[in-house]
Formats: C-alpha cells, sequence, structure tokens
C-alpha cells in the first residue's frame, strides 16, 4: 500500500509548517526588535531558553501550557466544525466565576466530591457562555465570530462587576482595601499540586487526558464525525440528512465548555479565588496553539507546551532587557499569519496528488 | 433624571458627544465596507486602529505636528491592510483566521511601541474645534453638529462620498462586481485582485483614520487598549448597516448615542453599576447581529478567496 507512505510524508509536513511559521514569526520580530534600537539575540536568548533553563522554568511552562491546551481542544472542535470561536476569554470567564461562585456555595462537601463536581461546573459555565453564540449563528445566521468577541466583552465586564458587589471577599470589604477578587475557595477544593514546590497541579493531567478523549471524539464516534463533516462541507452533509444547525451549535457548547474548564483548574489549582483578569489571554493564545498543533488534538499538546514557553520566556525577557510581553502577542499574530497563509501551499500540493493518483487527502 | 435630562440641556450635550463618539465607528466601518463589498472581511480592525492610534499620537508627541501625526495614522493602517490583503488576497488565507492574525500582531505592536518608546501616559494638544460660521450658533442643531474639530466633519462627510464611489461611478462598479461574482467580473477584465488590494488598503487606512481620531482627536491622549472593542463593533456596524453607506451612518449613530449615553450616566453617578453601562453597545451588538442582518444582503462572495480557473 501506498498510503502510509503518504501518511507519514504527511505527518512530516504538517510539523515542519508550524516549525516555518514560528521561524519566519521570529524574524520579522527580530527586525521589528532591530528597528526599535533592540539586540533580538539578547531578547530572544531568555525568551527562548530562559523556559527551560531550570525546572522551576519547566514547571511554570507546564503551568501555562495546561489552560492552553484545553482551550485549544475547544478550539479543535469548533474550528474542525466550520465554527470560529473567539469567545475563549469569556468562556474560562463564565466556567471560573461559577466554580468559584459553587466553590464556596457547596464549602460542606468533602474534596472528593466537590473536585470533581466543581471541574464539571467550569465545564457548563464555559459551554452555557458559548452555547449563545452558538444558537444565535444555528438560528439566526448571527456571525460567531463578532459575537463571540462581544461576550467576551460583556464577560469582562460582568465578572467585574461581580468582583467589586457581590461577590468580593469579605475581608476586602473589612479592611476597607477592597481589590476586587473573591474569597478563598476552601482548601479542599484545590487540585493536588503534583511537583512539589512548583505550580504545577493535577490540571495537566487532566489536560493531557481530555486531548485523548477529544481526538477519540472527533474522530471515533458518529457525533464527532458529523461535527467534522458540518465544518469540512455544510452542504453535502446537509445533502446526507446531517442537521447542520444543530452540530454547529453543538460544537460551540463543547468547544465554550473546555475554555470553562480552562477557567475552572486556573481557578482551583492557581489563584484558589477569583480575580480580575483570570483568563490572562489565554482564550486567544488557546487559539493560537490549536491552529499551530493544525487543529489534531494530539498536536495541539506540543503546541500548549511550546506557547506556554513562549509566554513563561516572555517574563524572563521583560526582565532581562525591559522588553514588553506584547512581543508575544505580536509574534502570535505572525505565527497566525504565517500557518494561514501556508494552507493555500498545502492545497495546492493536495490538488496536485489528487490529479497524479486520484486519491483525495481529507485532513 | 427627567429633571437632570431638561434642566442642563443634557440631551443637547448627549447628542453632540454621540456624533464625536459617531466618528471613529464610521471611518472604520465604512472602509470594512468597502472591503467587504469587494468580497474581504478584515477582523483586524481593531488592531489596526490601535496601532495607528499609538503611531499617530507618538508622531504627534514628538514632531508636534498634528498632520504628520494623522499622516503616520493613515500609513499605519495602510500597511496593516496591505499585510491583510497579502494574507488574504495573494495567499488566500480563511479570512475569519487572518484576521485574528492580524488583530493581535496589532494589540501587541501596540503595547510593545507603547511601553518601549514612551513608557507613560503623556497627552497632546489634539485636534481643536472649527465652528462653523452662522451654522454653529443654531439652537440645538449647533452646538449637536457644527462644532467639532475637522476630523468629525471629515467622516460625515465620507458618507455620501463612498454612497456616490460606490453606486454611481465605474469603480464603485467593479468593487460590487468583484465581491459579487469574481468569475464574471475576471472574465469581464476586471481586475480582480487589483480591485481587492485597493479596497482592503483602503479600508486599512481608513481604520487608521478612527485610531488617529481616538488619539489625537478625541483623547488627546494614549492609553493602551484604547480602542475598547470599537473596532469589532465597526465590523459589526457593516453587517447592521447592510453594507449600505447610509445603514453604516444610522449604526454609528445609534450606537454612539448610546456610548454616549452610557458615559453621562456613569458621570452623574446614577445608581447603574459602571459596568452594566459599559456592557450596553457590547448586548447591543448581539442584538443587532441575530436581528438585522440576512443573508440575502450580503455581497455573493464575501470571504470567498478568488483564483483563477476555478469553477
Amino acid at each position: 500500500m501506498t498510503t502510509s507512505r503518504f501518511h507519514w510524508r504527511d505527518i512530516a509536513i504538517d510539523i515542519l509548517i508550524p516549525i516555518g511559521a514560528a521561524i519566519g514569526a521570529l524574524l520579522v520580530g527580530a527586525l521589528i526588535l532591530v528597528s526599535a534600537g533592540i539586540n533580538p539575540v539578547a531578547a530572544y536568548g531568555p525568551l527562548l531558553i530562559g523556559p527551560f533553563a531550570n525546572l522551576y522554568g519547566v514547571a511554570q511552562t507546564i503551568t501555562k501550557a495546561t489552560p492552553l491546551l484545553l482551550v485549544g481542544l475547544g478550539i479543535c472542535i469548533a474550528f474542525r466544525g466550520g465554527i470560529i470561536n473567539i469567545g475563549g476569554e469569556g468562556q474560562i470567564i463564565a466556567g471560573a466565576t461559577l466554580v468559584t461562585w459553587l466553590g464556596l456555595q457547596l464549602k460542606f462537601l468533602p474534596g472528593i466530591v466537590l473536585i470533581p463536581f466543581l471541574l464539571l461546573a467550569g465545564f457548563i459555565g464555559g459551554a452555557l457562555w458559548g452555547i449563545v453564540p452558538g444558537i444565535l449563528k444555528a438560528r439566526l445566521n448571527a456571525s460567531e465570530i463578532l459575537s463571540t468577541i462581544m461576550m467576551n466583552l460583556i464577560a469582562i465586564q460582568g465578572v467585574s462587576f461581580l468582583l467589586r458587589g457581590p461577590m468580593i471577599d469579605p475581608v476586602e470589604v473589612a479592611y476597607g482595601t477592597g481589590f476586587p477578587q473573591s474569597e478563598a475557595l476552601p482548601e479542599w477544593a484545590w487540585l493536588p499540586r503534583i511537583v512539589p514546590k512548583t505550580t504545577v497541579h493535577v490540571g495537566a493531567i487532566i489536560a493531557l487526558l481530555m486531548a485523548a478523549l477529544v481526538y477519540v471524539f472527533l474522530w471515533r464516534t458518529t457525533i464527532g464525525y458529523r461535527i467534522r463533516a458540518v465544518g469540512y462541507n455544510p452542504a453535502a452533509s446537509r445533502c446526507a440528512g446531517i442537521g447542520v444547525t444543530r452540530y454547529a451549535a453543538l460544537a460551540m457548547f463543547l468547544s465554550g465548555g473546555f475554555a470553562g474548564l480552562a477557567g475552572a483548574v486556573e481557578v482551583m489549582g492557581i489563584h484558589h479565588r477569583m480575580l480580575d483578569g483570570v483568563s490572562a489571554g489565554y482564550g486567544f493564545t488557546g487559539i493560537v496553539a490549536g491552529l499551530f498543533g493544525k487543529l489534531h488534538p494530539i498536536g495541539v499538546i506540543p503546541a500548549s507546551f511550546l506557547f506556554g514557553a513562549l509566554l513563561v520566556g516572555a517574563d524572563k525577557m521583560q526582565r532581562a532587557v525591559g522588553v514588553s510581553p506584547g512581543i508575544v502577542s505580536a509574534l502570535q499574530g505572525l505565527v497566525v499569519l504565517f500557518v494561514v497563509s501556508s494552507d493555500l501551499w498545502l492545497r495546492r500540493r493536495s490538488a496536485r496528488r489528487v490529479e497524479s493518483t486520484g486519491e483525495e487527502v481529507v485532513q | 433624571m427627567m429633571d437632570d435630562f431638561l434642566k442642563e440641556g443634557a440631551l443637547v450635550l448627549i447628542l453632540a458627544s454621540g456624533v464625536r463618539l459617531a466618528t471613529p465607528y464610521l471611518f472604520a466601518a465604512l472602509g470594512e465596507m468597502f472591503g467587504q463589498r469587494s468580497g474581504v472581511v478584515n477582523l483586524g480592525v481593531d488592531g489596526t486602529m490601535m496601532l495607528s492610534a499609538f503611531t499617530a499620537f507618538y508622531t504627534t508627541f514628538t514632531t508636534g505636528s498634528l498632520a504628520l501625526g494623522l499622516l503616520a495614522g493613515v500609513l499605519t493602517g495602510g500597511l496593516m491592510g496591505l499585510i491583510m490583503a497579502v494574507v488574504s488576497v495573494t495567499m488566500q488565507a480563511e479570512q475569519g483566521i487572518s484576521g485574528i492574525g492580524l488583530y493581535l500582531f496589532g494589540l501587541g505592536m501596540s503595547n510593545l511601541l507603547f511601553r518601549l518608546l514612551l513608557g507613560a501616559i503623556s497627552t497632546v494638544e489634539g485636534f481643536k474645534p472649527l465652528y462653523i460660521p452662522i451654522l454653529s450658533n443654531l439652537p440645538v442643531i449647533g452646538p449637536v453638529f457644527f462644532r467639532h474639530n475637522l476630523l468629525v466633519y471629515l467622516a460625515f462627510l465620507l458618507v455620501p462620498v463612498s454612497w456616490v464611489i460606490l453606486f454611481k461611478t465605474p469603480l464603485g462598479l467593479k468593487i460590487r462586481a468583484v465581491g459579487e461574482n469574481p468569475q464574471v467580473a475576471d472574465t469581464l477584465g476586471v481586475n480582480v485582485t487589483g480591485i481587492r488590494y485597493l479596497c482592503v488598503i483602503v479600508g486599512g487606512m481608513m481604520s487608521g483614520l478612527a485610531g488617529a481620531y481616538l488619539s489625537i482627536g478625541l483623547n488627546n491622549m494614549y492609553v493602551s487598549n484604547i480602542t475598547n472593542g470599537m473596532g469589532w463593533i465597526a465590523v459589526a456596524l457593516v453587517y447592521f448597516g447592510r453594507w449600505r453607506p447610509a445603514g453604516v451612518l444610522a449604526g454609528s449613530l445609534l450606537f454612539s448615542v448610546v456610548n454616549a449615553l452610557q458615559i453621562w450616566v456613569q458621570v452623574r453617578g446614577i445608581a447603574i453599576p459602571y459596568e452594566f453601562a459599559v456592557m450596553m453597545p457590547y448586548v447591543l451588538t448581539i442584538v443587532a447581529l441575530a436581528f438585522a442582518v440576512q443573508r440575502a444582503q450580503q455581497p455573493g462572495a464575501l470571504s470567498k478567496p478568488y483564483e483563477r480557473g476555478e469553477a
């Protein structure tokens, strides 16, 4: 069979293209740094090596990669289903808020019951925030790109209100400091740390398990197959009797759910309470990680690790040469632009192959 | 609240502020409309606005020249448009995603440059109001419409200009043809790629104007995240306005008056939580998206890349 050879070549190309995109982005980034009068070697040193220089750096990288992986998995489901979910930030906030609120209400439950329940609550919170644009898209054909962005902006304001009013930590009120954060969750609701003296927590393992689960879901179940079919060719799916709009809404529900789960592990594993900026841009970086991983759940694992490292490196770079972390978002933007641009080349390549062998490659 | 409204001529103040706040929406949404009419959705508007707001502010801050600042903002916007055109037209990338890339790039670059070059919030002397003789003395209408700066008048002037270009000139016909059916347009000898590049770059320049207006025409300072999501709302306004200049004008005014009302409510300290007031335009956008758009009216080839020889 010739298929297996082609298969390996495809995987090689799937790996090479993101790497090429990353190198391209770093080169353009270097040009920008040079023109701003910064030595790119001095800046990129801590950016690229810093995260791996010691155990602490690696632990930080894994900590940051955890929410990215979860958001990225949701991105795989949505984008594969033809839905462009830009609402990760809002969905993270929604999940984190629900987790904190329920965690504080249900303090009397033992940890073994509370932790799984709260994780589920995070998923549901994000999923509910995600399904609003999903339903608007399915029923009224409203652009999900714009409605998810608006849902982000609404979530940011909503949580800002909650943390300054109903949800504020009574201690902050008592001392008159008024810092916008919630009361801390009880210790038995915290996710256990798995590497001593670091912030790496059980959420990392949960995220890896979820990656396997999403892979099985998308490629080994009928519902997953239908979501992909709807994204790949909505017209043909409709002809095949698949309820296209229903699956679009479902994809948004699940995609939001994974972002909400990311919010849950951030609250339960890191902050142990709700605060402003809990989403920390993971909603956007998760999209980049998803695309970088070629929208494949297994590919998103190394991609989130890489972008986690980039976030940690940016911190180190800022301390070393004082370059603002804005460069990371700029680099992410460049990576996206390079990755989507390379699709043309891939499409032409597979079109040539169809002509020469009659085999079509469905990605 | 009603008493306040009448006593202080609050309505006039709110409407005048609404006209000023409509300006960035108008620039950005009219620009985006040209891009979409040619078949390209550019979701990088918000990022473009932020970066242009910075370059315009920085240029004015260092040279003291408003004209140079404005030019810098427009050129920055044009450059961002060019990047979008290369990626989306030549490389035929999925526009929903490439726009996000452009947004992240603009967001990051504006933060990076702000920290690097300025570091702290400073102010400049921005565009000053130009009172239109006679008209500005009219009651109500005068303060609402005729006591603004040059950029505000320009934005409103661009509404009829856009309409004439789009519907009464050969260029406009070509733009609409390319957005509706690029195959046919190509067959008739229209340069599809050229028209799309033109529209996306001009659209970027107008986003640049919108950004420059924010930093050197309205706030007279640059702060990070200066747009507050305005660029995204501008994209939504194109759908809301059904790809027509008059519709974009109506949408821009509706949103900006709501925004002005929101600010007035905040300033008066009326018992609505600040956050709910800020949310109003965002909620309104979702409602508008859900109920104001019918697919039949959007350009036929919207967000579809064109490749010669495709069936």
